[in-house]
């Protein structure tokens, strides 16, 4: 069982998963977070959070989405942590509205 | 100016609590840039609240939240003092002499009760009860439950209801490995219960589990997940909320009913029969639970805003065994104002109030500041407020003088013959509880009773 960020995180990075989050298990670079698989403790706390749906659960991975747990595997643990509460990257608003949220 | 928060004057917390919220606001405070120095005291010996003492035995990776608190108990400038009960040991104005700022983050610890006759019938339980007797909490160690009889009830349908459920469904085997404490392990196997009926007042579109909790109905050894295709019809205003792209989470707990309800069953030995639009009126039995009476609801009302009210249609089911699972109340401590219809000490963004007005010195977090609603991990954006407020009284001067903390407090707890526990007396006792578990192919085997826990410390 993994929790994962997917695609629906790029070029927004609204961090309000981060705030829930119970171990600081959330990473970033420019575009968008990642879970590191080993420190997330499956808990859900992000899930309802993400303005954009862009977190999915183990047992709820979508097919198409499958391949973003080895990309949030690979890259979470090379990346910082983001502890806290970031900015949303420029035309993170709009984005959202595109995603039709 | 005053100096309190530098390193000649640093700023004294008192924690009230040792559960996520009260270690939240400890890794807030630590990560400040002012200078902290923080007492946590609990009720226990042990730390960690509902994460040891709430948490399903079997949702082991959940419990790893411990290490990063664990992580922080073992910083500078923290202290933890157990086995110590606020209101009791210690009164709060011996804190405000103590410390610059107490932090109550002490949980939600009682029930609410349904009002109903017949609730104190013998067989008639709470969630608590039930769920601090499996997970090994003192205060529940020598609770009795009769599984003799081959129906059970649960009334909610939270994942705290969820839990009882799954925990009376499962069978030795499933739990064997996990933290179960070892008497409840010995009661569970000799269990006689074949069909358990969790009950919601609202529908299955408002069902407040979460995706996950359910899901594991549907993966049970020897249980099979059972709802009426009928009950699972929807009102106008239901669809409504369940299309609603912001309601994801009960669409997916309605997708799962649908799927358990379409399901033929595979004849394993017990079910779990999930029934909704449905109120208890009455608790029956001569010495102890017959039968549950209970009313069928309607919905009313705009969706997202939809309350269940009574039909007249009465039905019942027979059960020697009851328990609710319908939401926590926090427990008043002397010296702490307290909101008697909400179970929560008041409070603007943590600071505790009493009939509108700050009370200098008193934050709260967590269960106890909020109410009983949220998972492990909303506590620390709730935590993270309270010092925010905190820290803001701070810059703003509210604090004076120099504060002794523990100094000033140990003479009192030693007078008063309190043993209390420090961290790495915790640690000593939770290496004997993972040892004693190792024996048995389990994570841990916990100690149950006070006395134990103490006794390996002297
Ligand atoms: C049965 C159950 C199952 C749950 N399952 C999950 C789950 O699967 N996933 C999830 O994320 N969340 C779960 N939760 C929710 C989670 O446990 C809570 O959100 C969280 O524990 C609340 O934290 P808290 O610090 O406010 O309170 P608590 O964890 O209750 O901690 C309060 C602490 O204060 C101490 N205390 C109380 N009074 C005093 C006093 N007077 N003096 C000193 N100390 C005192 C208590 O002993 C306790 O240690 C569950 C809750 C329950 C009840
Ligand atoms: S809330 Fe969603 S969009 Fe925002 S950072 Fe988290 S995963 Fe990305
Ligand atoms: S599931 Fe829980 S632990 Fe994992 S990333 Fe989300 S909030 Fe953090």
């Amino acid at each position: 069982m993994t929790t994962i960020v997917t695609d629906n995180c790029k070029g927004c990075r609204f961090t309000d998963c981060v705030t829930v989050c119970p171990v600081s298990c959330f990473h970033y670079d420019d575009e968008m977070l990642y879970i590191d698989p080993d420190v997330c403790i499956d808990c859900s706390a992000c899930i309802p959070e993400c303005p954009v749906q862009a977190i999915y659960e183990g047992d709820d991975i979508p097919e198409d989405k499958e391949h973003w747990i080895a990309i949030n595997a690979e890259r979470a643990p090379n990346l910082p942590v983001c502890e806290d509460k970031m900015d949303p990257l420029p035309g993170a608003e709009e984005r959202k509205a595109e995603l039709g949220f | 100016m005053s100096n309190v928060g530098t390193p000649d004057n640093p700023l004294r917390v008192a924690i009230v609590g040792s559960g996520p919220s009260g270690f939240y606001a400890t890794e807030a405070l630590l990560k400040s840039d002012a200078s902290v120095r923080i007492d946590m005291l609990e009720r226990l010996p042990c730390p960690f609240g509902l994460v040891r003492s709430g948490v399903a035995p079997d949702h082991q990776k959940l419990k790893q939240a411990i290490q990063l608190y664990d992580k922080i108990a073992q910083s500078d400038g923290f202290s933890f003092l157990g086995n110590v009960t606020v209101g009791h040991d210690l009164s709060v104005d011996e804190l405000k002499q103590s410390h610059h700022a107490i932090i109550f983050a002490c949980g939600a610890e009682s029930d609410r009760k349904l009002n109903i006759p017949g609730e104190d019938l013998k067989g008639s339980h709470t969630a608590t009860e039930f769920v601090g007797w499996y997970n090994g909490h003192p205060d529940y160690r020598d609770r009795e439950f009769d599984l003799s009889h081959p129906n059970a009830v649960i009334i909610g349908q939270g994942n705290v209801a969820a839990d009882v459920s799954r925990i009376l469904s499962k069978t030795t085997d499933e739990l064997k490995h996990t933290d179960i404490a070892e008497h409840a392990l010995a009661v569970l196997s000799e269990s006689k219960i074949r069909d358990i009926y969790v009950i919601g007042r609202r529908g299955p579109a408002q069902a407040k589990f979460t995706p996950k909790e359910l899901r594991e109905f549907g993966e049970l050894d020897d249980c099979d997940p059972v709802v009426n295709a009928e009950d699972l019809a929807l009102n106008s205003e239901s669809q409504i909320e369940l299309e609603d792209k912001s309601n994801a989470g009960n669409a997916k707990v309605y997708k799962l009913f649908n799927e358990f309800s379409q399901r033929t069953p595979s004849g394993k030995n017990k079910r779990c029969h999930f029934m909704f639009l449905l109120s208890p009126l009455e608790l029956i039995g001569k010495n102890r639970l017959e039968k549950v009476r209970l009313e069928k609801n309607q919905l009313t009302g705009e969706p997202f805003n939809q309350s269940a009210i009574g039909t007249g249609e009465i039905t019942e089911i027979d059960t020697g065994i009851l328990f609710r699972s319908i939401g926590y109340r926090g427990i008043a401590i002397t010296g702490v104002p307290f909101d008697e219809r909400r179970g929560i000490f008041p409070n603007n963004d943590g600071r505790i109030i009493d009939d509108g007005n700050i009370v200098p010195q008193l934050y709260t977090a967590g269960w106890i500041k909020r109410g009983p609603t949220g998972i492990i991990g909303t506590n620390r954006a709730d935590s993270v407020a309270t010092v925010e407020s905190l820290l803001n009284d701070l810059h703003n001067s509210t604090f004076d003088n120099a504060k002794n903390g523990a100094d000033f407090l140990i003479p009192l707890l030693e007078t008063r013959n309190v043993r209390y526990v420090t961290y790495p007396e915790w640690m000593k006792i939770d290496t004997v509880e993972i040892k004693q578990g190792q024996e048995k192919g389990k994570p841990r085997e916990k100690f149950t009773r006070i006395e134990e826990m103490l006794n390996i410390l002297d």
